[in-house]
């Protein structure tokens, strides 16, 4: 009797638990939570009537749903497989952003590398994944078999992944389809390199994200940011430098307010 | 099933330490782990497997160096994390977990367990669903001890330690020690299983916390 009452309880819990994305938008989720997938609009009126009932629909009826990073599909639901916040793009577009540190190559990101070896005509180059990945000689702008390009052990390169999947080695390059540089390439003979998380990275670089204009009026600086979690800074002297790295950092926790109010500081010290 | 679960008080601060993807205190009455977690990391090519991620975990005693009994958590966590992290999406690569006893004061292995679980979701993991770890005690006067001190500990008939996990809240792990009756058991599983309702909330508590500041 002990163990029905129990399994009972436990299937009880699962349908508490299963809840439709939409409501969960902007909202912690956590590994092992269900979320139901969104609706069509008809469908609407028939969900209000049970929560049991919208389990049983059959998924074609629902629309296609893309999972992003954080989620996974399970059945006719979806299954959270990592802790951070829900996030929604129109049409159907579901992720969980969430706070790391380790990266793991994906496909079209712009990387900072650190080279750490050659081999024969590959560069072998640390972004701080699991492996290292390969640059090939020629994948730079104007490479050729007789123009080899000056690359030395050490050097920082800012690139961008072809080849990303769980299965290979990842593979840089540091021109684009039509054979450009468009910005990558080894740069910082000076400056600084810093790590940061890659939630603030991304926070950075968020199209609306104003933190680096609003900086970049206090000082004038260069500024290389890889979706990696690495900075490459380099203003005027070195205390610049070492102000907006300690800015940057210090970025992550805090609010737009706050944020205004630290630079407003500094642009009255300049004065 | 009736029985209103007492566990200790319990907290859990993440992302403290600087150096590791992920870290986690966890405390439970005067017991204490730290946990830091390491992944996904480049892997020795001996242990490197070819589907998976190799699971490693270090358990280090508060005073000396581990020992049997320290290598037989170590094994009994490894194999609670194996069930519940999805090492099939990052294979060829090793993720390490590494946890520190700060203070020993009953229910130490239920504590690693929350440790690294609270580890485990800070480095952002995959993870099939969270898991926690509840001890149980048996005394023959006062019945089932959830949580117990490391008195209870030692005057207790039978000691049992689950993981459970918070998909289905089914046991992922028992390990025990002393003789106790099937009913018994059962009797613990529902009790720990109540409790661990208690432990899956305050995991969302703490996450939500993290994610409130940003």
């Amino acid at each position: 009797m002990q163990i029905v009452h129990v399994l009972g309880l436990s299937v009880y819990i699962m349908l508490q638990m299963a809840v439709r994305a939409e409501q969960r938008v902007g909202q912690p989720v956590l590994p092992g939570d269900v979320l139901l997938m969104p609706l069509q609009e008809g469908e609407q009126e028939e969900e209000e009537n049970s929560a049991l009932l919208a389990l049983r629909v059959p998924s074609q009826t629902r629309l296609r749903m893309t999972c992003g990073p954080g989620l996974r599909q399970r059945g006719g639901s979806v299954l959270v497989t990592r802790s951070g916040i829900l996030c929604h793009r129109i049409p159907v577009l579901y992720w969980v952003d969430s706070q790391q540190k380790r990266y793991v190559p994906v496909k079209g990101d712009h990387v900072i590398g650190i080279v750490t070896a050659k081999s024969g005509d590959v560069f072998k180059v640390d972004v701080g994944g699991s492996e290292q990945a390969s640059l090939s000689y020629l994948a730079f702008e104007g490479a050729t078999k007789r123009n080899r390009p000056n690359v030395q052990v050490g050097d920082l390169v800012y690139g961008q992944f072809v080849v990303a999947n769980k299965d290979m080695e990842p593979e840089l390059v540091c021109i684009d389809s039509c054979g450009r540089a468009v910005g990558m390439g080894v740069f910082g003979h000076e400056g600084l390199l810093f790590k940061v998380s890659l939630g603030l990275v991304r926070k950075l670089l968020a199209p609306q994200g104003e933190i680096i204009q609003e900086l970049g009026k206090i000082y004038p600086f260069e500024i290389v940011i890889g979706m990696n979690g690495r900075i490459w800074v380099k203003a005027k002297t070195t205390q610049q430098t070492l102000i907006v790295a300690n800015i940057l950092e210090a970025c992550e926790h805090m609010t737009a307010e706050q944020r205004k109010q630290v630079f407003a500081k500094f642009s009255d010290n300049m004065m | 099933m009736d029985r209103d679960c007492c566990l200790r008080v319990f907290a859990c601060e993440q992302n403290l330490l600087s150096r590791p993807d992920g870290s986690a205190s966890f405390l439970q009455g005067d017991t204490s782990v730290l946990a830091g977690i390491y992944g996904p990391a480049e892997v020795k090519v001996s242990k490197e497997i070819f589907d998976k991620a190799t699971l490693e975990v270090i358990l280090k005693p508060k005073i000396g160096l581990p020992a049997v009994q320290e290598k037989n958590q170590e094994q009994i966590i490894r194999n609670t994390c194996e069930a519940v992290v999805l090492a099939t999406l990052h294979p060829r690569t090793s993720i390490t977990i590494v946890l520190q006893v700060v203070s020993d004061a009953g229910s130490l292995l239920a504590c690693c367990l929350n440790a690294a679980c609270m580890g485990l979701l800070d480095a952002g993991l995959p993870m099939k669903s969270l898991f926690c770890g509840v001890t149980c005690a048996l005394d023959s006067e006062r019945g089932i001890i959830l949580d117990p001190t490391d008195k209870q500990e030692k005057e207790s008939r039978a000691l049992l330690t689950f993981a459970i996990d918070s998909l289905e809240k089914k046991v992922l792990m028992i390990t025990s020690r002393g003789s106790y009756s099937i009913e018994e058991l059962q009797q613990c599983i529902a009790t720990s299983q109540k409790a661990a309702d208690k432990l899956f909330q305050f995991y969302r508590d703490s996450v939500s916390r993290k994610y409130s500041k940003s």
